[in-house]
């Protein structure tokens, strides 16, 4: 077992903070992006509100809107095919000017 | 379950059989007409799921009776070819994109905008009625499939069927969310107590599901079938939802349609991409058959909308008297 206990990671507990510290010590997860979809987050994930208050997230995998357009925000609920959102798989890189 | 009402020949020699009113089968196993097929077929699946009260389990795998169901099998595939189309060969690679233009071309009538917009309460509990059959068993026909499948596509269907069944907390199951739904329509939650009041069209959508998932062979179609039940979900579910909110629903009747909203947003990118796209790359003879399974669930499903609002039209109830 790493211990990912170092001094640096050491923030107080509560609030926001102590969530990061949380989650840059235990948590695991991966975030996908769909073509033309939301992002699927996977693993050991929180949500929460710049203020720190969980947002629930009700499953185990979720979908985040990329979109823009989901009345249920963060969460995607599929209005994105309404819309005819169109957005790849990988990192965008404009091209050079 | 109590067996239900006989509606033609088959049926009803089905029926006698395995409610002990008959020691065999007779040799004709031609139906009467679309109802007696889909009831007979319903009644022999039925044996697979949860059986029938007062019927010994071991019907289930009778010689006899498998052999009749296959008769009936024969001619509701031949049905859903010439519905559906055959199924063709496919670039397994496409198979993901390829079945979001299937529900992107998808033109089924709206039923989901009628019962946004205009229907009664009455109509709405008689939507509700029809779904029950399929509802209060939710997810189990692809439950099926899982053993038949290895590494990627099995995770992803795993992935889906957890949420489907509420990740284990029994409340959240959406097959006992849909009990909330039942009960503030005052409906019977018993499983399959509509059976004997749905229409063939009715029945049919759930014998396809039954056909894929009973049969190794079908595995590919069930995924098929899967993929388009939750890539054409998270928008009717908005508008059921809102419809039932327009007719007084609280937070409790409309939570299986909430529920689905986001569930499904999810589900779909992991049916299209995870579940089908690795299973056809894996299984690339049988990618066109993932496709044939999508075109079945749409194509019987548009079918179904159809009756029911052509009864509405014509100012009828679309459940049986
Ligand atoms: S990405 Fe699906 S609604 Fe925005
Ligand atoms: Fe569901
Ligand atoms: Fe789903």
């Amino acid at each position: 077992m790493p211990d990912d206990t170092g001094d640096g990671d050491r923030l107080p507990a509560g609030g926001l903070a102590g969530r990061l510290a949380g989650i840059r010590s235990a948590m695991s997860s991966t975030i996908i992006p769909y073509e033309d979809g939301p992002l699927i987050v996977r693993g050991d994930f929180e949500i929460v509100t710049p203020d720190g208050a969980p947002i629930e997230a009700g499953r185990a995998t979720v979908a985040l809107c990329r979109c823009g357009k989901s009345a249920i925000k963060p969460f995607c609920d599929g209005t994105h095919k309404v819309i005819n959102f169109r957005a790849g798989t990988d990192r965008v890189t404009p091209p050079p000017r | 379950m109590k067996l239900p009402a006989p509606r033609g020949a088959v049926s009803t020699a089905v029926i006698d059989l395995l409610g002990g009113k008959a020691a065999t089968l007779p040799r004709t196993t031609t139906p009467d007409d679309d109802e007696d097929l889909h009831l007979a077929l319903f009644v022999c699946y039925e044996m697979a799921y949860r059986g029938w009260d007062g019927v010994d389990d071991r019907w289930e795998w009778d010689p006899e009776l498998l052999r009749l169901r296959a008769a009936l099998e024969q001619r509701f595939e031949a049905d859903l070819h010439a519905l559906a189309g055959p199924p063709e060969h496919v670039d397994p690679e496409t198979v993901p994109h390829r079945l979001t233009e299937l529900v992107t071309a998808d033109d089924g009538p709206s039923l989901s905008g009628r019962l946004r917009s205009r229907a009664t309460y009455e109509q709405f509990r008689e939507f509700v009625t029809h779904r029950s059959v399929y509802h209060l068993r939710e997810a189990d026909p692809h439950t099926y499939v899982i053993p038949r499948l290895a590494g990627r596509p099995k995770a992803a269907l795993i992935e889906i069927q957890l949420d489907e069944y509420g990740g284990g907390v029994v409340s959240k199951m959406h097959q006992e969310l849909f009990k909330r739904t039942m009960s503030w329509f005052g409906l019977d939650l018993t499983y399959g107590a509509y059976v004997d009041a749905v229409p063939a069209a009715t029945l049919a959508t759930n014998n396809v599901m039954s056909l894929f998932a009973l049969h190794r062979r079908n595995r590919a179609a069930l995924l098929g079938h899967l993929a388009a039940y939750e890539m054409t979900s998270s928008i009717p579910n908005r508008a059921y939802a809102g419809g039932l909110r327009r007719l007084g629903g609280d937070a409790s009747a409309t939570a299986f349609y909430d529920e689905h909203v986001e569930a499904d947003a999810v589900h779909e990118q992991i049916a299209a991409h995870d579940l089908c796209g690795s299973f056809a790359v894996a299984e690339p003879e049988l990618a066109g058959d993932v496709l044939y399974g999508a075109r079945c669930a749409l194509a019987l499903d548009a079918r179904w909308a159809g009756t029911v609002l052509a009864s509405w039209d014509a100012g009828r109830s679309s459940l049986r008297e």
